[in-house]
């Protein structure tokens, strides 16, 4: 049984709180050369293989949810992309630049291209929401005016409540990080990465740490604005759901490889029940 | 019913070698009593002669207090001014002593045991030595704290760096923040109720240090309670002693008032 009946209605019908109410515009996806390449990808953990060789390619534009259990490297992927974890083996190539051949300021020129969401929100507690949004701009500037929005330019600290206004919390930039909510720290981490001009969202179960409602937000919202601005979304999560709605396409890891590679509105129960369990009430009920 | 298992001794059997360490560990306890030479026969003759000086005390006399006010003033300005530059050195030590900061272990290991030698030797000997270099006088003083402050602040300025949250340093490498962005955009800022309780206590502790560099030279009320001991003049003397502990709670009191406000 195929599922499309779950993903593309509820996104374009949905309307969210705040910032997140606009209609969804559609995948602008190239068909050209892959965005990321990943061959022979290997990793291992002391006696623990993660991966054995695992394969993949990512288009531009394309929203592509990566599915998986514990411990089956979705995470470590992730990270290996952008280098915070080194892998064994293997070549990945991200925005035309080989990942392992890169010394530390291409690196970093690299990095800046990609914003990254992580399980945690990972903002400086002590500072406001807004001074969190404006260390965004250190992608493509440095130096003591872009430590606090105290000292930041005019222009940057506009466009960093800019990006605050698009995450629904322009009403919160002078509250400091540790007074917000989960959700709402998890979204000013995301007005950041907006504030990185990404062409490539990494997000790592963002909507781990939150309750139901605050982690399908968070995902509704990395969703719409990776639209919005043509960048390339890759998500790891645990929900099933989230993975159907607010992906293209879903690639399920296995043994150290890829064993899933499928389009999300042609993703059957079977393949999904394979990977989080026979306990698919929820996509059961509304695709029936 | 079921039958309840044994209960467990309530204290385990010392290994014989621990048991032996602490044995030895007693005896050396023993051995450093006996070595000091303290005795019941001198403290029966102490309590009694200190009862006699501290009779010569009193009252305390407020001849010269304006002097010695100043000097106290003076004092408390040398242990300032020691202690910033002290902590303006330790910042920099510290990020170069901290683990994941630093960049390079041998880095790291240098700088670490560079501020552990400056932690201990202790601040009379360098006083001394700094009285030697730059004379008699303050400018000894605000350089012993100075040496003193980092050996303390560098230490706990590194492991407060240490101790910050990861994630936000993660975050902002995952941006492609330099390594001088990120210092400043997360674990200054993560840092700073350490940095500063970290500071206040440096004030404190070179106030009191300062008090007793005077005793080698190295400037300070220091040197007036010496003459007013070596001039068998003793309730001047006991002057000197009240007001550097009305100075010392003083700062101690502000400290602590301060800490509690910032953190």
């Amino acid at each position: 049984m195929e599922i499309d009946t779950l993903a593309r209605a509820e996104i374009d019908g949905h309307r969210a709180d705040g910032a997140v109410s606009a209609p969804l515009p559609p995948p602008i996806t190239s068909g050209g050369a892959p965005i990321l390449r990943v061959r022979g990808l290997a990793k291992r953990f002391g006696e623990r293989r993660v991966w054995t060789g695992l394969d993949l390619d990512v288009r531009r534009g394309e929203a592509l949810a990566i599915i998986g259990a514990n411990g089956t490297g979705k995470s470590t992927l992730l990270r290996a992309l952008l280098r915070l974890t080194e892998a064994d083996d293997g070549h990945i190539d991200l925005l035309d630049h080989t990942v392992r051949d890169l010394d530390r300021r291409a690196l970093r020129r690299l990095r800046a291209r990609v914003g990254f969401v992580f399980q945690r929100h990972n903002l400086v507690g002590r500072l406001s929401a807004l001074t969190n949004v404006v260390h965004g701009v250190q992608s493509r500037a440095s130096g003591p005016r872009t430590w606090l929005q105290s000292l930041a330019r005019h222009e940057v600290r506009a466009e960093a409540l800019a990006c605050l206004e698009a995450v629904g919390l322009a009403d919160r930039a002078q509250q400091k990080a540790q007074s917000l909510s989960g959700g709402q720290s998890q979204r000013v981490a995301v007005a950041r990465m907006l504030m990185q001009r990404p062409e490539v969202i990494i997000a790592d179960e963002p909507d781990a740490s939150l309750d139901p409602v605050a982690g399908a937000e968070v995902m509704r919202l990395l969703f719409r604005l990776g639209r919005e601005r043509g960048a390339t979304l890759i998500f790891v999560s645990h929900h099933m759901d989230h993975a159907l709605r607010f992906s293209d396409r879903i690639i399920g890891l296995r043994d150290g490889r890829v064993a899933l590679d499928v389009a999300s509105t042609r993703i059957t129960l079977a393949e999904l029940g394979d990977f989080f369990g026979p306990d698919c009430a929820g996509v059961t009920e509304v695709s029936s | 019913m079921t039958t309840l298992p044994c209960l467990p001794s309530r204290f385990e059997r010392p290994h014989p070698l621990a048991f032996a360490a602490a044995l030895a560990a007693a005896a050396f306890v023993i051995s450093s009593f006996v070595a000091s030479g303290l005795g019941l026969e001198q403290l029966a003759r102490g309590v009694p002669a200190m009862g006699r000086i501290v009779g010569l005390m009193l009252p305390p006399s407020l001849d010269g207090i304006d002097r010695i006010l100043w000097s106290l003033f003076g004092t408390f300005q040398m242990a300032v001014a020691g202690v910033v530059l002290g902590l303006a050195l330790s910042l920099p030590l510290a990020v170069l002593a901290a683990d994941r900061l630093s960049p390079h272990p041998i880095v790291r290991a240098s700088v670490r045991t560079l501020i552990a030698f400056f932690r201990t030797v202790p601040d009379l000997v360098w006083a001394l030595i700094f009285v030697i270099a730059v004379g008699l006088g303050p400018p000894a003083g605000v350089l012993t704290i100075m040496i003193d402050t980092i050996g303390f602040a560098g230490r706990f300025f590194a492991e407060a760096m240490e101790e910050t949250d990861e994630g936000s340093r993660e975050a902002l490498s995952a941006i492609g923040a330099t390594r001088t962005g990120l210092i400043f955009s997360s674990v200054f800022p993560a840092a700073m109720p350490s940095f500063i309780a970290t500071s206040l206590f440096c004030v404190e502790k070179a106030t009191r240090s300062s008090v007793v560099l005077g005793l080698v030279g190295a400037g300070g009320i220091g040197v007036e309670l010496k003459v007013a001991f070596d001039l068998f003049d003793y309730q001047i003397a006991s002057t000197i002693i009240l007001v550097i502990f009305a100075l010392v709670v003083a700062v101690e009191q502000t400290g602590a008032h301060l800490r509690r406000r910032i953190l």
